[in-house]
């Protein structure tokens, strides 16, 4: 166990795990055999099948990104590639393994469902073990299942999208998802429909050595408007885990997206995610990214604003502690007239951690009357944490406005000074610092994550303040 | 010494070794109202932030006794847990913070009280002190005026209610009525305090009757005299002091 403050036994309260009592599961290691198995596994087209292995061909051609996070112990050799530990899947928690609801009521989320969601979709390693949706939403003709069945029931409107905003060509990750890929949500949402209630997707990486890779698309039709949530966790084992998911978001005319994701992987966990939207005319897309766990992450989810007027929001927020390297940040390609975009950035680095803001603003010649705002904030609890920037703008257009902030800032004498003359202590003072820091994408956060995310800062600051 | 707050030859000096304070003495009885007063850089505010632990002196002789508690060397949130309160000259901005929320956390340290009673009591206190009552919805400091920095100190003090306290230059940068309103506001604290005021100018007591007025002169009280002693030195500077 490291000194992390996130992930002593005390303060990560996911780490637990379950016996792996799965029911399938493909041999160590990735082969064309392993893929060629999932797929058979899945019973699928044969258009899905010829996807998966010309993927393949291009995971073994490319080579590993070296202009990032070190991923030195990234083992492709060492990873299980599909882990299940049911057959089926279920849409009543009362019949879901009775392990798998465990873990699921320790997280809340059978709990959170009643409360405020309009449907959950509960991904358990390689397979989504649990789904529901709202009856209101599927009279509305709103689809929210896993990817799989998604193949098997709607192969036409799958075909249409998958793969289109991140081929599998895209880099090394983007190949292996395409590849072995298992398990996401589709979502689509009829023109016009508004889903008022989040759809949340729930995350969880329960076995050792394994890869996670799911497959998530979106599809908003014009005028709608849909907000999707996920959460992530995995155990506390001591071998690497690699979850490399890939996310496409289609944002149709006047639609908005609006996708919210907290990351709170366990220390072993690599993960290395594509995450895209392409926005069409008036429409809107937003990212907001919380990455509090993992020990390394390098995503930077992009807004592809390819329509006449279409805008796009990015909020990065991450913490990097003991061992941990956060590699975060956004992208906004502008190819249209009047598309406007921002990007913000927080985060915190302490204990020896260290964050980096990676992002690309790119404005393509005509796209004219174009705006972009970057704001990159990096606040440093001690001496030895590290914070870095590596934005690039490439602007082809004339007409644009741009904009960059930057600020890298220690937590002050004088504020922690302040605080306690209150008689608030160290920890105290310094949590107070920290989470006013991350307010402005705090308040875009749903309330419970808000919560959860309150409480680990301070669990946090308990462990780094001395 | 029990109800009352006794510096005792107390020397300090800034973490590169510059020596401000070269035996400070005094004694602040609850109730008693003091007056510090002295030319600039004459260790006045050093002295307020010494006493409450600013990480940017050290002690080098000399104690600190509240209610016959040794505080010399002890952390600066268990000073004030203990009741000692600094109304800052420059009030730190922490953006972000919720200033309501802040002053309830800094509150339950001492006493548990609802959400509701709690407000309604800061809100009562906000505007006898004439601040905006969205203020206590804002950030802590942050984008306040001068003015309304000084009275959000005052605003905390009245709320902690803390048994001594030492205000530096809560005057400066505030227009009359603002002043008045401070003043006012500090006499009419419905507790027993002791209160070491720090000023630059008579012109707060005016408002605000000292019991004890001290001059602060190159890290030494030189003087000590009742309120006359302050209209003296309004007249005739502090020159005289030394004419002697």
């Amino acid at each position: 166990m490291s000194n992390s403050p996130f992930f002593t036994n005390n303060v990560y309260k996911f780490g637990f795990y379950q016996p792996e009592n799965d029911v399938v599961r493909t041999p160590k290691g990735l082969s064309r055999e392993v893929v060629e198995m999932i797929s058979r596994i899945k019973n699928e087209p044969l258009w899905m099948r010829n996807f998966r292995l010309q993927a393949y061909m291009m995971f073994e051609q490319k080579m590993m990104p070296t202009w990032g996070a070190d991923l030195s112990g990234v083992n492709f050799d060492e990873l299980y590639y599909y882990v299940s530990s049911s057959e089926k899947k279920f849409h009543d928690w009362k019949e879901v393994p009775i392990e798998v609801l465990d873990t699921y009521e320790k997280i809340g989320i059978p709990q959170a469902e009643k409360k405020f969601l309009g449907g959950v979709g509960a991904q358990y390693d390689s397979e989504v073990i649990y789904q529901s949706i709202k009856k209101h939403l599927e009279e509305k003709g709103v689809i929210f299942t896993d990817t799989d069945t998604a193949v098997q029931k709607y192969p036409d409107l799958v075909r249409e999208y998958f793969g289109t905003i991140i081929p599998p060509s895209d880099n090394k990750f983007a190949a292996l998802n395409s590849a072995v890929w298992s398990g996401g949500n589709f979502i689509y949402v009829p023109k016009g429909v508004q889903v008022e209630i989040p759809l949340q997707a729930y995350f969880r990486m329960n076995a050792k050595q394994i890869g996670q890779f799911e497959r998530t698309l979106i599809i908003a039709d014009e005028g709608s408007y849909v907000h999707y949530l996920e959460g992530c966790t995995a155990p506390n084992h001591h071998t690497a885990t690699l979850h490399a998911a890939v996310v496409e978001v289609i944002v149709k005319k006047g639609a908005r997206v609006r996708y919210t994701t907290v990351q709170n992987w366990s220390e072993t966990v690599y993960n290395l995610v594509t995450k895209r939207m392409f926005i069409e005319e008036e429409g809107v897309g937003e990212w907001i990214d919380g990455n509090i766990g993992s020990k390394v992450t390098m995503k930077y989810p992009s807004l592809i604003l390819a329509g006449k007027g279409a805008s796009g929001e990015v909020l990065s927020m991450a913490f990097a502690g003991a061992n941990q390297h956060q590699d975060a940040g956004g992208k906004a390609i502008h190819l249209a007239p009047y598309t406007t975009s921002m990007i913000t950035s927080k985060s915190v680095s302490m204990q020896g951690g260290r964050a980096s803001y990676r992002g690309m603003v790119k404005i393509a010649k005509g796209a004219k009357g174009s705006k972009s705002f970057v704001r990159c904030d990096a606040l440093l609890l001690d001496e030895l944490s590290r914070s870095d920037t590596y934005p690039v703008n490439i602007i082809n257009e004339q007409d644009v406005t741009l904009g960059h902030e930057a600020s890298v800032s220690k937590v002050g004498e004088q504020q922690l000074f302040y605080l306690m003359s209150r008689g608030l202590n160290e920890s105290q003072a310094t949590s107070l610092i920290v989470n006013g820091f991350i307010e402005p994408i705090m308040k875009e956060i749903p309330l419970d994550y808000a919560v959860e995310l309150n409480r680990f800062i301070n669990l946090s600051m308990e462990g780094a303040v001395g | 010494m029990k109800n009352a707050l006794v510096i005792n030859n107390l020397y300090a000096q800034t973490i590169d070794g510059k020596e401000i304070l070269r035996g400070v003495s005094l004694t602040i009885k609850i109730k008693e109202k003091h007056v510090l007063m002295g030319p600039n850089g004459g260790g006045k505010s050093t002295l307020a932030q010494v006493l409450m632990g600013h990480p940017g002196y050290v002690i080098t002789k000399g104690t600190i006794f509240l209610d016959g508690v040794d505080i010399t060397r002890i952390s600066v949130d268990k000073k004030a847990k203990l009741g000692l309160f600094l109304g800052f000259q420059y009030p730190v901005e922490v953006p972000g913070v919720n200033f309501a929320s802040f002053l309830r956390m800094a509150f339950q340290e001492k006493k548990s009280v609802s959400l509701k009673i709690f407000k309604q009591n800061m809100q009562k206190n906000a505007k006898q002190l004439g601040l905006r009552e969205d203020m206590t919805e804002r950030s802590l400091n942050e984008g306040f005026s001068g003015g309304e920095k000084k009275k959000a100190e005052i605003l905390q003090m009245s709320i902690l209610k803390p048994r001594y306290v030492v205000l530096d230059e809560p005057d400066s940068g505030l227009d009359v009525d603002a002043l008045q309103y401070i003043a006012h506001q500090v006499e009419s604290l419905n507790y027993s305090f002791g209160l070491l005021l720090i000023t630059h100018y008579q012109r707060i007591l005016k408002y605000l009757k000292p019991d004890f007025v001290h001059v602060l002169v190159k890290g030494k009280i030189v003087q000590t005299g009742n309120a006359s002693l302050a209209s003296l030195i309004e007249e005739k500077g502090y020159n005289f002091l030394f004419q002697k």
